[in-house]
């Protein structure tokens, strides 16, 4: 297979040069527009994930990639060329489906075979590549099998093998792994993360599993109503969300409303309706609204019996906020919180279980005090 | 795994039903038939000898047994009326399902593309001729096409002929008569396999650089097959036994078995050759419908 595959060297060019730019696309279905104005950079070697929830338009976009529906306004290149209007058959990207639409009454062989033989490729070559790529998603033996005598986690891959073939520019995968259980599918996830980075291909796959989206994407550009909310690496998008709605979207959140109080050292004082004044960093971009949001992850709050010990002389304000445990969940790794201030708004909080003990660290009904720094916090527009 | 275990007994019953209706109706009177057509004819009623007497003990069974004999077969293969009948039936039947699928396929195709809310009214529209009899659609033809009928009438006003053509009566008819009375059973099977197709598919074949024109050819044509089979079976072995079509809307100077087998049963009252005439006719759709049985168990075997 060593031959098969691009050499180290030629992978890593990931410049700035956008391999894809989607232009000021829009595609309506009737009076429905499903993708509105959207515009994208993707660049060459780089692993995409389009991320949102169901109707976000995430998979018309894909299939506007892929040629299946032409754009009603805007341009598609690919490396500068537009392709808005080319046939699917005459596009240099090819796309794994979900469910992996493998031809029933063809062998696995054939199935990868097909694009190479629309290709006019010689058969020595093709049967090179063929035994390559079978090799490469451990294949072996079922060439001559069909679809049906296949596990799910082989039609995958078959399916994998069949979209590489023609080595497209752009692989399009759309929620190539959502038929497999949950562990084959974190296995897969590993496996198509070290394909991308083997064949500096630039993959883009469609999910609506964050996880998923966080695990394989370099980058991940998130969805709803036809637009682009933010195009973020997967810490950013988890850290520093530009949206309260992101936010909630990606990940739990605690999130008080609120108005900035007052200004100092980068620091913002913001009384907030159910959590009294909050103290929080001033985020980069300024906030010109004073009606705003704070936003807190789970596992940036933290519990103790009395607040933090470090508190005393420390010239950094923490947050703290007491109240009851009204739930305790051990998910194993980690254990939730609820607990309800005083105020009788519910603050989750999560902590790592660190260390092998026969109980939880706090029980309901204990009371506890609920801290953060104000670096945990994330000021939103509301 | 047995029967007994896999089933319970009223399944293991309705099980059953279905090969008592096929002894009841199909083997017995297959029996009859074929008794009489190793049967003589003689003028009397009935008009075949020997006939079986249980009342006159096993003698005469062993005798009646005894007169059977094969001849009325040997006279179908030495008279060249009954060869030319079967390949006559044969070819008409090859050619009508040929055109049937020239013509139902691209129906059927277009069926199964058309939006879903549309689909149950073309549907419609394929069986409503069924809610007429079958005859009468059959006559209503022949005033169509008789020398003043409605074609002709419509031909000379577009000025297309300057006088009346011959229609009825000519090979023409016939195939008109048929691929008409038979084209819903060319088009249900095919639609049925054409509407499972799944998008996915041609989609994919386009996305691996098939024109839309191969990607027919290559995918949706082979996984159509089972549909295209069912079709040429429903409409060849009818077509090969066809009377009335023939009998009413083709010339008389060549005839199809169906019609020789009636002609010899009702004009000639001789019962044992028609039976002879019907037990070939018999012999020969089997072969195809082998064929097709073995095609199928081939598939289902690769599914495995």
């Amino acid at each position: 297979m060593a031959d098969e595959l691009p050499k180290p060297e030629l992978l890593a060019t990931a410049t700035d040069v956008p391999l894809l730019r989607i232009d000021a696309v829009v595609k309506k279905f009737g009076r429905f527009k499903a993708v509105d104005r959207l515009s994208l950079d993707i660049r060459a070697g780089e692993f995409f994930a389009l991320l949102g929830p169901s109707g976000c338009g995430k998979t018309t976009l894909l299939r506007m990639i892929a040629g299946f529906e032409t754009p009603d306004e805007g341009r598609i290149l690919l490396d500068g060329k537009d392709i808005a209007q080319v046939l699917p058959h005459r596009r240099p990207v090819n796309m794994m489906f979900q469910n992996y639409a493998l031809f029933p009454h063809l062998t696995v062989r054939e199935n990868i075979a097909f694009g190479l033989k629309r290709a006019g490729m010689a058969r020595a070559e093709m049967d090179k590549r063929v035994a390559g790529l079978a090799a490469l998603l451990k294949l072996q033996g079922l060439e001559k099998r069909r679809p049906d005598q296949l596990s799910g986690g082989q039609k995958q891959r078959v399916a994998l093998a069949r979209a590489l073939a023609r080595r497209p520019q752009v692989l399009l995968l759309d929620e190539p792994l959502a038929a497999l259980d949950k562990k084959l599918r974190e296995s897969t996830q590993l496996e198509l993360m070290e394909l991308q980075r083997r064949l500096g291909m630039t993959f883009i796959i469609v999910t609506h599993d964050q996880e998923e989206a966080m695990t394989v994407a370099h980058r991940i550009g998130v969805m709803d109503g036809g637009r682009l909310e933010q195009v973020a690496t997967p810490r950013e998008l988890y850290e520093a969300p530009n949206s309260r709605w992101i936010a909630e979207f990606v990940g739990d959140v605690n999130v008080f409303e609120g108005e900035v109080a007052s200004r100092e050292a980068g620091r913002l004082t913001i009384s907030t309706k159910d959590g009294g004044a909050i103290v929080a960093a001033e985020p980069r971009q300024p906030i010109t609204n004073t009606a705003i949001c704070v936003a807190i992850r789970p596992e940036k709050v933290k519990l103790s019996r009395r607040g933090p010990v470090s508190d005393a002389g420390n010239a950094h304000a923490i947050n703290r906020l007491e109240g009851i445990i009204t739930e305790v969940n051990y998910l194993g790794g980690l254990t939730t919180y609820k607990v309800k201030l005083d105020s009788g708004a519910v603050l989750r909080s999560s902590m790592a279980n660190t260390a092998r003990l026969e109980f939880d660290a706090y029980m309901a009904s204990q009371r506890v005090v609920a801290w953060f720094t104000p670096d945990d916090c994330v000021v939103l527009e509301r | 795994m047995s029967i007994r275990r896999t089933f319970t007994r009223p399944a293991r019953i309705s099980a059953i039903a279905p090969y008592l209706w096929m002894a009841l109706f199909f083997l017995v009177p297959f029996g009859f038939v074929l008794k009489i057509s190793l049967s003589q004819t003689v003028i009397a009623q009935p008009p075949y000898a020997p006939v079986f007497d249980l009342a006159q003990g096993w003698a005469a069974i062993e005798a009646a047994l005894a007169a059977l004999s094969l001849d009325n077969f040997r006279l179908l293969v030495t008279d060249n009326l009954y060869v030319l009948s079967y390949l006559r039936s044969l070819f008409v039947a090859a050619v009508s399902t040929s055109i049937l699928l020239a013509i139902g396929y691209p129906i059927a195709y277009g069926m199964a593309r058309l939006p879903r809310r549309w689909q149950g009214l073309v549907m419609m529209l394929v069986i409503v001729p069924f809610w007429t009899s079958f005859l009468i659609r059959i006559y209503a033809w022949i005033n169509i096409l008789q020398h003043d009928g409605l074609l002709n009438k419509v031909l000379i006003a577009l000025h297309l002929v300057s006088a009346p053509v011959v229609w009825l009566s000519t090979d023409s008819a016939m195939y008109l008569g048929i691929v008409y009375s038979y084209l819903p059973f060319m088009i249900l099977p095919l639609y049925a396999t054409l509407a499972k197709m799944e998008p996915a598919w041609l989609e994919a074949a386009g996305d691996l650089g098939a024109s839309p024109w191969r990607t027919f050819w290559l995918v949706t044509f082979p996984l159509s097959l089972p549909g295209v089979g069912a079709g040429i079976l429903l409409c060849f072995i009818p077509i090969v036994g066809e009377f009335v079509i023939p009998d009413l809307l083709a010339g008389s100077n060549s005839m199809m078995i169906g019609q020789t087998l009636w002609l010899e049963f009702f004009t000639n009252k001789d019962w044992p050759v028609a039976s002879a005439a019907a037990v070939v006719l018999l012999l020969l759709l089997l072969a195809p419908l082998w064929f097709y049985d073995r095609l199928q168990r081939r598939q289902l075997e690769d599914a495995r």
